[in-house]
């Protein structure tokens, strides 16, 4: 297999990991799981809704910065870095 | 000083402001105003693109919808997260590589050819021009209290403000103008949210104040306190009343995350930084900063939700006298946005579920945020502040959409397509007439919006991630697909998306033109017609496959392509346009 399709292949295997994490933070935990997950609290928070408006987001934020820094060190080790 | 003196000196000042930066870091050639990005650092870039991104439905609108949905309105704070993380990684970076400057443009490029690129302009139109509506909406609402006239006086003026403002240029482009924006949009959003935190629950940190205890005494933590109360009162608890059902939350938040990557002005923020790399963190960076509004709007909206219910029935049971409702109440009622009626003739206001039984017959979502420091009685200058605010999120949203809008027609369709020979001062005026005609049209749809200002850009994104997403995606994920596949794809699903949404809201969104009323409402598997561009969008990739399938695949000069943008070596600067 050539350099760029086992960098791509690498690629997709990192997005796809990260796009689990994205699933689960807001579709399963803060939608599909929210009703039993409420019976768990958190402070003033039951853990489905606060799911919903607070840690969906932080995940993604978290997510994003895991994301853009597994990327670039593929394109280290895959030698495909611009400049 | 009072209230309206002092607001036109915040909402001056901050213009000055604007203004200012504006002139002092001009662009000097069209390739600077396309790039503005260029040579700005990540978290700068990520805050400009924050200011870009959140508009009226951001900032005026969602806490209001999310006062009045509880759990429910989670779809618009995990849906326009969500989608920066599919921007990121799905999106930015490979767009950074193809390194032009428009989302049509890359799909003529793509999907080789003129008919491509066509389709994507009109899908984009379509989608802008929504949301423009959904700017209007937010702006009427913000002029009307602020100059004390009705909800359609304050839209004509609001119209013609946007327009200037749009012409100028919209202070587009210039990433400075927008940090600065920034700045004043996330100050006015979380000021007053700080000091009624601070006020209900003795935590000055909106997040944590939400899940702490009143500091009434009462020992109770807040969100216990508002499903109690909202439970007496018959409007089901807070924190878990599911909107319609579980199966349309899914949905509508999935409609807003693909929408969100698929809208060309967010998009287009991301071919214009310097490197893939920097793709990656701008998008990042962009998150973090729009993250710090979108965790505060959940304490917004619930406070507010809570105080409303306060000023209304100060101890349980006790409802207020009518001429004893406070200055802001009737402030409102001017706007004809908050309306009472006493039904039984007690003297006093009583607010409940039961519509036969409620007073409060008028609750505009959209004036929560607004009316929010006001209800919690702060200082004048906070106030001043939020209407600022939120005109610097409507207006610098309304103005680059109108610009994208105007620049569609002007120079995909027009130079692009059907006049190639057109001189660029006819080019210019074209684009004018084009922005004009888009205001008109939005401003006449804004005075009878299809639904609140975050409802209606819900719809443009439910237009943009049934069409533009799929295309762009399975543009760089799948090399076998073709033009026929892209095309039919998108076809399919912008127009099995509108079906669904003017069979609701009326062709054009004109309330008198619904059809196929005997189907009912949400009859697509109980999906709300805001929620539906999910549906059009799995609708998308399906024709598109089965089509791709039956038809030659691209040609080889196109599969290079494609291996070309998904590797970042050799990216190169953005060229031509």
């Amino acid at each position: 297999m050539s350099k760029h399709a086992s960098y791509w292949k690498a690629n997709l295997r990192l997005v796809f990991g990260c796009l689990v994490v994205w699933f689960l933070a807001s579709f399963v935990f803060g939608i599909l799981l929210a009703e039993p997950l409420n019976s768990i609290r958190l402070g003033g928070y039951k853990l489905g809704f606060w799911f919903s408006q607070q840690g969906s987001i932080y995940t993604f934020v978290v997510l994003t910065f895991f994301y853009a820094w597994r990327a670039n060190k593929l394109d280290h080790e895959f030698g495909v870095r611009e400049d | 000083m009072d209230l309206q003196t002092l607001t036109y000196i915040v909402v001056g000042a901050t213009f000055a402001l604007y203004i200012g930066i504006a002139i002092w870091a001009r662009a000097k050639t069209t390739g600077d105003f396309y790039v503005a990005g260029k040579g700005v650092p990540p978290v700068l870039n990520g805050m400009a693109t924050a200011a870009d991104w959140m508009s009226a439905a951001s900032f005026i609108s969602m806490a209001g919808l999310i006062a009045f949905y509880g759990y429910g309105g989670s779809v618009f704070l995990m849906g326009w997260t969500g989608g920066y993380v599919l921007l990121a990684m799905l999106l930015a970076p490979y767009l950074r590589k193809y390194g032009k400057f428009t989302v049509p443009e890359f799909i003529g490029d793509r999907y080789y050819g003129k008919s491509a690129r066509i389709l994507a302009v009109i899908c984009l139109i379509i989608a802008s021009v929504t949301y423009v509506i959904g700017q209007m909406k937010g702006i009427g609402v913000a002029f009307s209290r602020f100059l004390e006239t009705d909800y359609d006086t304050g839209l004509y003026i609001g119209m013609g403000i946007v327009f200037i403002y749009a012409v100028m240029g919209g202070m587009k482009g210039i990433t400075y103008t927008q940090i600065a924006q920034y700045c004043v949009l996330i100050f006015a959003y979380t000021v007053p949210a700080v000091f009624i935190s601070m006020h209900l629950t003795g935590n000055p940190i909106p997040q944590l104040g939400l899940g702490s205890t009143m500091s009434d005494g009462s020992g109770m933590f807040l969100l216990d306190k508002l499903d109690a109360t909202m439970k007496d009162l018959g409007f089901g608890t807070y924190t878990d009343k599911v909107r319609i059902s579980t199966f349309n939350m899914f949905v509508y938040t999935m409609s807003l995350m693909i929408g969100t990557a698929g809208l060309p002005h967010v998009i287009m923020r991301f071919f214009t930084v310097p490197r893939v790399r920097d793709a990656r963190a701008s998008a990042g960076w962009a998150l973090v900063f729009i993250a710090l509004l979108y965790t505060v709007a959940p304490a917004v909206g619930a406070m507010a939700r809570l105080n409303l219910m306060n000023t209304i029935q100060p101890a349980p049971g006790q409802w207020i006298e009518v001429d004893q409702r406070p200055q802001w109440f009737k402030n409102w009622e001017k706007t004809g946005l908050l309306k009472f009626e006493d039904k039984n003739g007690d003297g006093r206001i009583q607010y409940v579920a039961d519509k036969e039984k409620n007073e409060m017959v008028k609750v505009d979502r959209d004036i929560m945020v607004l009316a929010n420091p006001e209800i919690a009685k702060l200082p004048n200058w906070v106030i001043a502040l939020v209407v600022a605010g939120g005109l610097a999120a409507a207006l610098s949203t309304a103005a680059g959409l109108l610009l994208a809008i105007a620049s569609s027609i002007s120079h995909d369709l027009l130079k692009g397509v059907f006049a190639p020979n057109i001189s660029e001062k006819s080019e210019l005026m074209a684009s004018r007439i084009a922005m004009a005609g888009a205001i008109a049209a939005a401003g006449y749809l804004g005075l009878h919006p299809p639904d609140f200002a975050a409802g209606t850009v819900a719809l443009a994104f439910g237009l943009a991630a049934s069409s533009i997403f799929p295309a762009i995606m399975m543009g760089i994920f799948s090399k076998k697909m073709n033009k026929q596949g892209a095309m039919a794809g998108m076809l399919v699903g912008i127009g099995i998306t509108l079906f669904y949404v003017f069979q609701h809201k009326g062709i054009f969104f004109i309330a008198d033109w619904k059809y196929l009323q005997s189907w009912g409402s949400n009859w697509f598997l109980g999906v709300e017609p805001n929620a539906f561009g999910a549906i059009g969008a799995v609708f998308n990739f399906v024709t598109a496959f089965i089509v791709a399938k039956l038809t030659a695949p691209p040609p080889e000069h196109i599969q290079h392509m494609v291996e070309h943008i998904r590797v970042p070596a050799g990216a190169g600067a953005a060229t031509g346009h």
